[in-house]
């Protein structure tokens, strides 16, 4: 099995969804560019899982899949929070406290 | 098709639980879930039982920890994934008891805020029950739910005032950073699975210690540190807690503060103890820049701040830096390792209680000031010297000064650094002494603003303090000041060992 593919793409992944969450000024859009991330370490995971022969991998793959789901559900409804109290999803404007 | 592939699958056969050592999580489960059906049940007319019913469910959950000590022994669960031992025990213990007194600081201030109060107790629950899992997890996977379960929550308590736009921000910046935080960590994960076929922490200490591991797995553990490290508030990944902790509900920072800080401590000193001891030469440098920076950089920004919940970020802040120092030095040898454990615990249960003393005092201030700036403390002392006295007791606590509980804490955290008999160790304790000096300072300032300082437009209406409120503040006033004075008390809690598991 080539693993260095797998673990490219994730790398790929990876770096796309980090550069997402410091670019992205948009809400959902950095909530998709978390996903991205989360996506490329479950590829990670499935990869190493096939390549070493063991389910632990897949099984952790399952539980990322389902916790993301959890914590997106909480960000949108962030999202829509922010909407309904600014009517905008812009971040850069969430900067009432600094010191 | 589906029925011969059936018919190869073995039976499945569930893995011999022990009861006993999963009790403490299962009565706190009960007590999430009775909370949840008392507020679809009875509506309204439950609001006024539930925190009482938290806070019970609290302490009881105590009853098999209790048990599980006398007991004395300790036990694996789930092929190693899930171990109850002191550690586990202690931390437990502490996630309980903190979570008490959170309780009883949020009483009035949820009651009186209209708040949605099941709810909120209902969320308390949950994130603490990942706290307790958390304590005993010994896997990636657990230790991955764990953190989630009690981060969770918590983004959602923080942004609990829905329609005030500072705690909307708190909430959202929390909630960022967390799951970008999650989202880093989980990769290392990935890595270090991939270079060692396993996710049980044990498994992946005994590949790492082997010395063939690779650049990938340095990578791992560099990632999952990363990770931690925002989860810890440690610089530089400290940008999220003072805009969280100012904008959250006061209870709610308290519990970020203390509770949550913990647990991210629980998970990285088991990663770091039981999977990367072996691997000294990736995490004994990166644990060292992050607890100088945080020491240095959080007491620096302390100076300057006006706001006391901004301040007690910055400070928090520092001390994740105190709590992490004596890990930049685990690797040294078992000996120096396991004091290296000793003296975290010994700080993190002394600094739960004189940090959520501190939020005691500032939302007892705040009931009749409206406020958590600094000047508005003033003349404090003519009105209620009683806070006065409790936030002195604390605050002092806080700088080191004995014979409050905070001096025992950073007295092991040198004595560790020291025994370590490195440069690392050496340099690591010149920085945590100069800014215990920084700390002392701002410290000092906030106490003359309330001692000496004239009350603003001379409004010197004493304070009304509701029960457990005060209930709170004394619990915490007490602990720190039995800490300080019979240190042989938390030596006592504090004496446990990971490096049997792992290295």
């Amino acid at each position: 099995m080539i693993l260095n593919q797998f673990l490219l793409l994730a790398a790929v992944l990876f770096s796309l969804g980090v550069y997402g969450v410091l670019t992205r000024r948009n809400g959902v859009l950095v909530l998709m560019s978390v996903e991205l991330i989360l996506n490329a370490v479950n590829i990670n995971l499935v990869a190493f899982g096939a390549f070493q022969d063991n389910v632990q991998g897949d099984v952790f793959a399952v539980f990322v899949i389902a916790v993301a789901a959890a914590e997106v559900g909480v960000g949108l409804a962030m999202v829509l929070l922010m909407y309904r109290n600014r009517k905008s999803i812009d971040f850069s404007e969430v900067d009432m406290m600094r010191g | 098709m589906v029925l011969s592939f059936l018919a190869q699958v073995e039976p499945f056969e569930r893995p011999a639980i022990d009861w006993h050592a999963v009790a403490p999580e299962l009565i706190l489960l009960g007590f999430g879930a009775l909370l949840t059906l008392l507020d679809v049940v009875f509506l309204e007319r439950g609001r006024k039982y539930t925190s009482t019913l938290a806070g019970i469910g609290l302490l009881a959950t105590l009853i098999p920890i209790i048990t599980l000590a006398i007991d004395g022994q300790d036990r694996f669960l789930f092929n190693d994934a899930y171990v109850v031992d002191n550690f586990a025990l202690i931390m437990k213990a502490l996630f309980l008891l903190s979570g008490y007194v959170v309780v009883l600081l949020s009483t009035n201030y949820i009651a009186e805020g209209d708040y949605w109060e099941n709810e909120y107790y209902s969320l308390l629950l949950a994130s603490i029950l990942g706290m307790v899992v958390m304590s005993s997890a010994r896997d990636l996977i657990t230790i991955f739910v764990a953190l989630e379960l009690l981060s969770i929550p918590a983004y959602l308590m923080a942004t609990w005032r829905k329609r005030d736009l500072k705690s909307n921000e708190a909430g959202l910046k929390y909630y960022l950073m967390g799951v970008f935080a999650s989202a880093i960590f989980l990769y290392g994960m990935s890595l270090l699975y991939g270079v060692t076929g396993s996710t049980i922490l044990a498994d992946i200490g005994e590949v790492v210690n082997e010395g063939e591991s690779t650049s990938v797995a340095s990578l791992g553990i560099v990632f999952v540190i990363a990770g931690f490290a925002f989860k810890v508030s440690a610089v530089p990944f400290h940008t999220w807690a003072p805009d969280t902790y100012e904008g959250a509900p006061t209870p709610v920072t308290a519990f970020l503060a203390v509770a949550s800080k913990t647990a991210g401590f629980v998970a990285l000193v088991q990663l770091v103890f039981v999977a990367f001891w072996g691997r000294a030469d990736v995490y004994q440098p990166l644990l060292w820049v992050l607890a100088a920076a945080s020491m240095t950089i959080g007491n620096l920004i302390a100076l300057r701040q006006t706001n006391m919940v901004r301040m007690m970020a910055y400070s928090g802040v520092a001390s994740a830096g105190y709590i992490m120092a004596p890990l930049a030095i685990a690797g040294v040898s078992g000996e120096i390792g396991d004091e290296a454990l000793r003296a975290v615990v010994t700080y993190l249960v002394i600094y739960a209680a004189m940090n959520l003393g501190v939020f005691g005092v500032v939302m007892a201030i705040a009931r009749k000031t409206k406020s958590a700036e600094i000047s508005s403390y003033a003349g404090l002392f003519h009105y209620a010297p009683g806070l006065t006295t409790a936030m002195t007791i604390f605050l002092m606590a806080l700088a080191g000064i004995p014979p409050l509980g905070g001096w025992w804490a950073k007295f092991v955290v040198f004595r560790a650094l020291i025994n370590a008999d490195t440069f690392g160790g050496y340099s690591l304790a010149i920085v945590a002494a100069v800014n215990s000096v920084i700390a002392l300072y701002y410290y000092l300032s906030v106490l003359r603003t309330m001692w000496a300082d004239d009350a603003p437009d001379g409004d010197l209406a004493p304070l009304r303090i509701p029960p457990s409120l005060i209930g709170a503040m004394g619990l915490t006033a007490f602990a720190t000041l039995a800490f300080g004075v019979w240190p042989r008390i938390v030596d006592t809690v504090s004496d446990v060992s990971l490096l049997g598991l792992g290295g």
